[in-house]
């Protein structure tokens, strides 16, 4: 039995979704493709300037999506509530996304054009993505560029004085704008500029080391947040007109991961709980260029790069006999000859080589690896730059990629113009996350998710450089528009107080959680119980599925969940800083995002993108979709605690596409 | 193959801005050399946690040298004794077996200690909030190509746009000046053609904010760009002053 239909039952409920109550609108707007943007805009409804005032938006984060959709937003004269955990605005994990940022502009004339891109954005996410979403992310991808550029981000240039572009992978065209290895951090700073200047406008007002811990919801409406003081412990209350989650990824539900130390899910657990839906959670990507683990103490991981594929070649010795030595520290890489050097990506994937999208580099990795021919501790594989070097000189090397070198450097001893980088798959982002419509709006009316934290754009796996376009294009050109189609209604809706019942009693349920957790009086850190969980989620959750890997995962959750509520150790107090306390109440929402992933991942009987069931493989070990009965999106809807989700389908059309096969070998 | 060593560890702990702090010290074995700075301090906290003892605050997150976020002034400097890093990035293997390492908080007046070895650093928001942007509203802008930049200047640029605004600069200055900070935003601006028409504006508004929340003057000793993790260079604030200069004879 290799079908999970006969024992989902046990975990979810999958039948519902055939009524009526539980059919979902994704309100795509009619007409051909390449019009339903500009039909959109042409008829939605608008509010106008005497009315933006009056209306209150909360915005809850303030990375790439957070900060764009606040300041646009204030310089439109909405009144704005921006909200992060960190000490400023500026430190958002965006801030780390190092290669670049995709966009159609074909300045280098190699044949790009919005459909492409759109094209190459379906096909890369394996075909479970929303069509009319991506091609109006791809149609926005222009107006980016050109806006990051008036605000002064300093994007790498020709000697001309034009722009430059590189190349990620899961394409054929250069369409990638970069500022060096800082690519995150120049568009972050950009659009922290831009905030600022409406901070100082006061149109928007900033509040720093503020966590969100509750959704408040009147009349069916979400109209404020409960959040905790991070300095003082203090719980506070906010109110709006509408809320805006741009909350970023659920990643380190694997503990270890390329996220902060600070990224959480929580965010969409909470709207999961007031009757948002979490969607294609399944769908986590496994990044194929990180530094490997080092040991029992290590707290994140670090990424490299995807550029670094542009001319770094990947392998793995070709005769297990060197694996072993090398791995036994009796040869080094360089003593392996060309012709005993297996790469294999090149050998799989000649079409795209190196440069193949990152699911199918990281499986490919994973699968060298577990037939013994890793090298390091035999979780890590090569990415050689000898052959860049001989063609283009180590002073050109040095120029497109010194600051990665020197950080791979500094963390692995190793000298990367000498000796191949040893590299292995760690998670990186989450494709899934809060369900929304084509407004970007979830479920519940008024609450709106943007950039990594809603599902919309990426299918079963995102491409490299298309994070940072889709943060800005949701922040910057569609939410400001969408949103005005629901404020317009709300324009007679007075301030609303927080002293309202239902306030009083979103701030009694976070405080009595608190206290809760408080009280459990254990043994074990927070830090402790994740790691256990991280294992869990990375040794049958991760890269390769099976239905048995899944339900001993969903048992092992339950086993971390019962540690967490009977021996957690919070030291310190509750009304005061404590970053204990904020890593629990992190911890346990990952404890219900961990194990949403693992029932949709079973529910999932294929491979596709970035989730790869072993037991759906073909014969060369490549991922075997099944469009007849999982070409869907796969929603769940909360039923409350211990109780089991509801799947709801968001079925997909594809009309201006065809689907097929994903194929990058020829 | 992995190396162990053991460390003391002398750390700097203040329950909050007006309270009394003082040094406090642990000793730490099994450390492996592999291991980050922060994570060692995540073992040292395990253990406080262990023993029921609060643990060490300190500010961090990205832990890849680019959110500006973690700070420690360690041995003396600002993020270590490792020239061109933070301290999320710097590695156990560069101390010695036994070693003492003393870790204090960026130390400003203008950065009040929040607790342990986390500060207030929102003066720098408010200094970016007098000025440090291009007046534009999202939506207008041409093409992007229309305006080319040299790549010497697009360079220049980005080198000053590096900055993270983690504070090392003040830290590490005798005066707590913040001159590096601002000058490096003030640059970015200066060069690129989308800068100029705010231009004097921008310059004397972020100094004037820079100088009202009370960081202290600039006295050319460089201390600020020599322990500056991303090697912001003193150029800027050559650049900086003449720019303020004019400025003020514009004005």
């Amino acid at each position: 039995m290799i079908d999970s239909t006969s024992i989902m039952p046990e975990f979810a409920d999958i039948e519902s979704y055939k009524l009526p109550e539980y059919q979902l609108d994704s309100k795509i707007p009619e007409g051909p493709i390449a019009e339903k943007w500009t039909n959109y805009k042409a008829h939605q409804k608008l509010v106008n300037p005497a009315n933006k005032r009056n209306l209150d938006i909360i915005v809850v984060g303030t990375g790439l999506a957070g900060s764009s959709a606040a300041s646009t937003l204030g310089e439109m004269g909405f009144n704005v509530y921006n909200f992060c955990i960190q000490d400023s605005p500026r430190r958002a994990h965006s801030i780390a996304a190092q290669g670049g940022i995709n966009a159609a502009k074909n300045y280098q004339n190699d044949g790009d054009s919005v459909y492409r891109l759109f094209y190459d954005t379906v096909k890369g996410g394996d075909f479970r993505s929303r069509e009319a979403n991506v091609y109006r992310l791809a149609e926005v991808s222009n107006n980016i560029i050109d806006q990051c550029v008036e605000q002064g981000v300093p994007f790498a240039r020709e000697y001309g004085g034009l722009l430059a572009n590189r190349s990620f992978g899961g394409a054929q065209v250069s369409r990638t704008f970069y500022a060096k290895g800082q690519t995150g951090q120049q568009l972050l700073l950009g659009a922290y500029a831009s905030l600022n200047r409406q901070i100082q406008k006061g149109t928007v007002r900033s509040f720093n080391r503020r966590e969100m811990l509750d959704i408040v919801i009147i009349d069916g409406r979400a109209r404020g947040i409960i959040v905790r003081n991070l300095i003082t412990g203090e719980i506070e209350r906010y109110a709006a007109h509408a809320v805006v989650l741009a909350t970023g990824g659920y990643g380190r539900a694997f503990f270890l991961s390329t996220n902060a130390m600070g990224c959480n899910g929580s965010a969409a657990i909470q709207a999961f709980k007031k009757g948002a839906l979490l969607a294609n959670l399944a769908f986590t990507q496994i990044h194929p260029t990180c530094i490997p683990v080092h040991g029992e103490d290590q707290s994140k991981l670090t990424l490299m790069s995807e550029s670094l594929r542009n001319d770094g070649r990947i392998w793995v010795p070709k005769k297990k006999e060197d694996a072993e030595a090398i791995r036994a520290g009796q040869k080094k890489p360089t003593d392996i000859p060309d012709e005993d050097r297996d790469f294999y990506l090149e050998r799989r994937y000649p079409a795209f080589g190196n440069l193949c999208p990152r699911d199918i580099a990281s499986r490919a990795a994973k699968e060298r690896c577990d037939a013994g021919y890793g090298v390091g501790t035999g979780n890590a594989v090569y990415l050689d730059f000898k052959y860049a070097i001989e063609r283009l000189g180590e002073d050109v090397v040095r120029d497109r990629y010194g600051n990665l070198f020197d950080m791979y450097q500094m963390i692995s001893d190793d000298n990367p113009y000498e000796t191949p980088m040893m590299i292995f798959p760690a998670s990186h982002y989450t494709m899934g996350g809060i369900w929304v419509d084509y407004e970007l709006q979830t479920s519940v009316k008024g609450l709106f998710a943007i950039g990594e934290c809603n599902f919309s754009d990426h299918g079963g796996n995102r491409l490299g450089a298309s994070a940072l376009m889709q943060g800005l294009a949701d922040g910057y050109f569609v939410l400001p528009y969408t949103m005005q189609n629901y404020l317009s209604d709300q324009i007679k809706v007075p301030r609303f107080s927080t002293d309202a019942p239902e306030f009083e009693a979103a701030e009694k349920a976070v405080r009595e959680r608190i206290e809760k957790l408080m009280a459990i009086k254990g043994t074990k850190s927070p830090d402790e119980i994740h790691k256990r969980l991280g294992h869990v989620m990375w040794n049958f959750v991760g890269m390769g599925r099976t239905l048995q890997s899944l339900v001993k995962a969903l048992g092992e959750i339950e086993e971390v969940r019962k540690e967490f509520y009977s021996d957690l150790r919070i030291v310190g107090s509750a009304d005061d800083l404590n970053t204990e306390l904020e890593k629990a109440l992190r911890l346990e929402d990952f404890l219900v995002i961990a194990k949403m992933m693992a029932i949709d991942a079973l529910n999932r009987n294929e491979s596709c993108g970035a989730h790869f069931r072993e037991e759906y493989q073909t014969e060369d070990g490549e991922a075997k979709r099944n469009d007849q009965d999982y070409m869907y999106v796969s929603c769940w809807k909360y039923t409350g605690d211990g109780a089991k989700p509801i799947l709801v389908k968001e079925p997909l059309k594809y009309e201006a596409i065809k689907v097929q096969t994903r194929n990058y070998k020829s | 193959m992995e190396h162990t060593i053991s460390v003391n560890l002398k750390i700097w702990r203040q329950r909050g801005p007006k309270e009394k702090g003082q040094f406090v010290d642990y000793h730490l074995d099994n450390v492996s050399t592999g291991s980050s700075f922060l994570e060692m301090l995540d073992m040292l906290n395990q253990h406080l946690v262990e023993q029921g003892e609060e643990p060490v605050v300190f500010d961090n997150d990205c832990r890849e040298g680019i959110c500006g976020m973690c700070s420690l002034y360690i041995n003396g400097h600002p993020h270590g004794p490792v020239q061109g890093i933070t301290t999320c990035q710097l590695h156990m293997r560069k101390f010695n077996d036994g070693d003492t390492i003393t870790i204090e908080p960026w130390r400003s007046a203008a950065f009040p200690v929040i607790r342990d070895l986390m500060v207030n650093r929102n003066a720098f928001d408010q200094i970016q909030q007098a000025g440090g942007y291009v007046s534009f509203n999202c939506g207008g802008a041409q093409d992007a190509n229309n305006l080319p930049i040299s790549k010497a200047i697009a360079d220049e640029a980005m080198d000053s746009a590096t900055c993270i605004g983690c504070g090392a600069c003040v830290a590490a200055c005798k005066n707590g000046s913040a001159m590096l900070f601002v000058s490096a935003k003030v640059s970015q601006f200066a060069l690129l053609p989308q800068g100029q028409v705010e231009r004097k504006r921008r310059a004397r508004a972020m100094v004037r904010k820079m100088d009202e929340l009370g960081f202290g003057n600039c006295t050319n000793t460089g201390a600020c760009a020599a322990e500056c993790p991303k090697n912001i260079s003193l150029s800027n604030i050559a650049r900086l002053n003449r720019e303020f200069i004019k400025a003020k004879c514009a004005e």
